[in-house]
């Protein structure tokens, strides 16, 4: 098996252990000026006049730009990435303001100068006349009669409508139902916080006419594309995007930013290179939000405790502007996994995409997915309560068996593969639940409010069959590239359309390839982030650059094996069929007559002695693109106690059996979980973003805006079954998001779970000590 | 007006002339191309610009340069000589205490000021000696795991 499922300690390590990785912020290109932007204080403003002399006059400035110079030089707007429905209102998103802005923090003009600290003073001196407008934050007031127009072209602030399966249907399994649990409640807007604040730089060469953007970002040939196609008007193949060592993504950096456009266009407009670093405020405020649904869901039930149907009314506060995916997050990355794990038969959901005078809403970790789960897993666990049953039992007696595979659910998908009551069991033995139940009773005979919760969840990552999601309005295919070079010295370079910002491709895709070709790990070089070197590829979002880029190297590497036979066959003077390629040599069976890898690959490179129309030479380009979702599984479980004074939630156990498919690297893969939980976790107890009613956002710093720290968490036990995905060539499914979609549902209900006997509910998250304190404080109990 | 500062920094020692307001992150990372301190925030919590002065943690950005006049500093270059991983950081690689690296820096520098002052920490200890580095990939559970590695070691 040589590298694979074996867990191999990353090659990438090193550089960042001894300070030198490169972020975009690290890079300094000669002659470099730096951009600072403008930025609105106002929620909604018009801008009535920008006056830039004295800011022009500031020693060391070069220059200052506005909104209304970029519309004038030609500069589009920045494109929505998915369509939803042919009458979608798509309200354009320039990349500074021109003539109103419709966030805290929406660009209104950029100051260019020699160095940051002179650009920022300069920017102090810019004189904005803003004439401030009526606002609205909350999705669920912009969408009533009489609300502020964010957009005057966007009625009752509404982008798109959107529904998924059968309403009658569902509406008749209501009214036969026994048993009907509901919720109303608010997903909370998150902040992703990278640790990396986003980056750009522009440099344009007027020499050779073309230009070089460095961006942090997870997808760079995606940007070059929306950049030069839909906003800038330039030749593709003249610009090349380089998205270097990106700390941190968690899907914040996957869309086309204004900045992005910003330092493309002033390189090519002053001939120097440009570049913007946000500071951790301008993060804050600008960086895509994540979340934000406000939703009705009910759920019916027989008087077995069997799903009848699913219910869901969604308002997806998208922002005050369409970012890249914000559109295909609450609907076709929401609404198809509402069947979760179970066989409900019915299910009906409706969306309503809202905009509001907020920083834009997109793809956050888990994407759709974690509000999905949320939403289900919370019904099943109140479900429960409400009609004493066990948690566990009751998702055991509605999980889709083994043996219903392929399976369609009501809501559009085919599930390829699952076992989810392996991964339940192994989860309760794991936790010893019996005598968890047992223990929780007696201790809260002590007084003591313990909760155990559950999330039996589903995604659907691996993004995506091209032909599906065409069809389903995304205006790119979701297909991967991948290219290997093999060196006359036999050495491999490997060229990923993937981007790493932490999952580890470096190592884990060596592993494939030094395996498949039997080579040592350090023969094998990963190369990712560069469109100058790297075939077109779609980036890494969705938990899919295992699963898919994964798969476009094993198809280059199908094309590498297939060449080296036929030219190890020419030196063997044997039949392709008669050899057999075992650990990096070519061997005729039954013989010790054999030749190794090194051998081919130079005498593919030095053709003297070469086979009948070969081409000389051992570089091969593989596209992949999956024939489905790939649908990774699990069920998390979570023990907390809640402390009767303070209302504090604090964990106890928290314990993880997720089935990824197969695995190249576990070490990663835990990794890849931990991080996922503590995000999720951050959810259910510590997160939340908030706008005041004049809609300035009131949680814009470290200071204001709580995530997990180091001692806000537990050790995390994880384990896995293993389900092979059968449609890729890895039977991988991807591991990046499942943390986070499992554990806000799991930490949420251990919660609701410890105060369910106190008559509490539901509670909104974060899942804070004063929410809980005044809960138990509510009913007289405490 | 410039202010004339020196500064030893891992081993060298720099005479430069910086503004008053010039922080000290911004001197290592701007005047020394010293960028493996990084700037993840501007409110001096987020830590990954931890660095030693005289042999103590501090973040960088939370201090002027022209304070550190006269200062011993370390930063993340000067830890492994040679290309040769110290002790700490060969359990960050061991344990996977790293994914994006952004904040593994300044994790190492507090990291390894910890252990100079306990070199046999609990792993409540750890939790809490870190809440001053944010690490928003590995949900600490690694680092700490490496931490407790590393002082078996050292």
């Amino acid at each position: 098996m040589g590298y694979i499922g074996s867990a191999v300690k990353r090659v990438e390590d090193k550089r960042f252990l001894t300070g030198k990785g490169q972020y975009t912020d690290d890079i300094v290109l000669p002659n470099m000026t730096h951009a600072v932007i403008v930025r609105s204080p106002h929620a909604h403003a018009t801008i009535k006049s920008i006056d830039a002399s004295a800011a022009l006059a500031h020693p060391g400035v070069v220059a200052v730009f506005t909104g209304q110079d970029m519309v004038d030089d030609g500069i589009a707007s920045l494109p929505n990435g998915w369509a939803i429905g042919e009458d979608q209102n798509e309200p354009p998103h320039y990349p500074l303001a021109p003539d109103r802005a419709r966030h805290v923090g929406d660009g209104v003009a950029v100051v260019i100068a020699e160095d940051k600290a002179t650009a920022m003073d300069a920017a102090e001196k810019v004189v904005v006349d803003y004439e401030v407008l009526p606002s609205v934050t909350s999705s669920e007031v912009a969408i009533a009669p009489g609300a502020p127009l964010v957009h005057d072209d966007a009625p009752n602030n509404t982008s798109f409508l959107w529904e998924l399966g059968e309403k009658a249907a569902t509406d008749e399994a209501f009214e036969k139902a026994h048993h009907v649990t509901t919720l109303e409640f608010v997903n909370q807007r998150l902040v992703a916080n990278a640790i990396e604040p986003r980056s750009a730089i522009g440099d344009y060469n007027p020499y050779r006419d073309d230009l070089t953007l460095y961006t942090s970002s997870q997808n760079p040939h995606l940007i070059r594309l929306l950049m030069c196609a839909f906003v800038m008007g330039l030749p593709e193949h003249k610009v090349r995007v380089v998205s270097p060592d990106v700390g941190g993504g968690f899907g914040s950096k996957i869309f086309h930013y204004p900045e992005e456009v910003i330092c493309a266009w002033t390189t090519r407009k002053l001939g120097r290179p440009v570049k913007w670093t946000a500071q951790r405020s301008e993060s804050f405020l600008t960086d895509c939000h994540g979340r934000d649904h406000i939703s009705k869901a009910e759920m019916a039930f027989d008087a077995n405790g069997k799903m009848l149907g699913l219910r869901v009314k969604t308002l997806a506060n998208l922002g005050a502007y369409l970012s890249t995916f914000s559109c295909a997050v609450p609907t076709y990355l929401y609404g198809t996994l509402l069947a979760g794990q179970y066989t409900t038969p019915n299910i009906y959901v409706h969306v309503t995409g809202v905009l509001t005078n907020t920083t834009p809403v997109d793809a956050y970790r888990g994407a759709g997915r974690p509000e999905a789960t949320y939403l289900v897993e919370r019904l099943v666990d109140l479900a429960a309560h409400e009609m004493d049953m066990d948690p566990a039992e009751l998702r055991r007696k509605n999980f889709i068996p083994p043996d219903a595979f392929p399976y369609d659910t009501p809501v559009a998908l085919q599930y390829d593969s699952g076992n989810y009551e392996r991964a339940l069991d192994k989860a309760l033995e794991m936790i010893d639940y019996t005598k968890l139940r047992e223990q929780q009773r007696k201790a809260l005979l002590d007084g003591k409010l313990i909760g155990i919760g559950f999330s039996c969840f589903i995604e659907a990552c691996g993004i995506a069959p091209s032909k599906v999601v065409g069809l389903l309005g995304a205006r790119a295919g979701l297909y991967e590239s991948a290219s290997i070079r093999v060196h006359p010295t036999g050495k491999v370079q490997v060229f990923t359309g993937s981007h790493s910002h932490g999952q580890g491709h470096e190592t884990t895709f060596a592993q494939i390839v030094a395996t498949e070709l039997g080579l040592d790990l350090g023969d094998v070089e990963v190369v990712h982030g560069d469109t100058g070197q790297i075939p077109f590829g779609m980036g890494t979002y969705g938990s899919r650059s295992l699963a898919v880029g994964g798969s476009a190297i094993v198809k280059a590497l199908d094309k590498i094996k297939a060449k080296a036979r036929k030219i190890a066959a020419h030196k063997l003077e044997a039949a392709e069929d008669d050899l057999e390629f075992t650990d990096g040599n070519f061997i005729v069976k039954g013989t010790d007559r054999s030749v190794a890898f090194g051998d081919i690959a130079l005498t593919a490179y030095v053709p003297h002695d070469y086979p009948e129309g070969v081409e000389p030479g051992l570089e091969e380009n593989g596209f992949y693109d999956p024939v489905n979702f790939t649908y990774p599984f699990g069920t998390h479980i979570s023990v907390v106690e809640i402390d009767r004074e303070t209302g504090k939630v604090d964990l106890l156990r928290y314990v993880c059996v997720d089935d990824v498919g197969n695995v190249i690297n576990p070490m990663i893969v835990d990794g890849q979980m931990h991080g996922g939980i503590a995000q999720g976790i951050g959810q259910a107890l510590y997160e939340g973003a908030h706008y005041d009613e004049d809609g300035q956002f009131i949680t814009g710093s470290f200071m204001d805006y709580n995530f997990p720290k180091a001692d806000a968490l537990i050790n995390f036990e994880t384990d896995r079954t293993v389900t092979p995905c059968p449609h890729n060539p890895l039977g991988v499914k991807g591991a990046g998001e499942a943390g986070a979609i499992a554990a806000t549902a799991c930490v949420a209900n251990a919660v609701m779970d410890a105060l369910y006997h106190r008559g509490v509910k539901d509670l909104p998250m974060p899942l804070t000590p004063e929410r809980v304190w005044k809960a138990l404080n509510s009913n007289g109990h405490a | 007006m410039k202010h004339s500062i020196s500064v030893t920094v891992n081993g060298v020692t720099h005479e430069a002339s910086v503004d008053a307001r010039t922080l000290l992150v911004d001197f290592l990372r701007d005047h020394l191309h010293l960028t493996g301190t990084h700037v993840g925030c501007d409110t001096s919590q987020c830590g990954a610009c931890t660095i030693h002065i005289d042999g103590a943690s501090v973040k960088a950005c939370n201090m002027f340069a022209v304070q550190a006049d006269g200062a011993t500093i370390k930063t993340i270059e000067g830890r492994a000589s040679n290309g040769t991983l110290q002790p700490l950081q060969e359990s960050f690689k061991e344990e996977h205490g790293l994914h994006c690296g952004f904040c593994t820096p300044g994790m190492i520098m507090s990291a390894a000021d910890l252990l100079q002052h306990n070199p046999n920490p609990s792993e409540s200890e750890i939790r809490h000696a870190l809440e001053g580095n944010f690490c928003r990939c590995t949900g600490y559970h690694n680092i700490v795991k490496a931490i407790q590695s590393a002082a078996q070691k050292m």
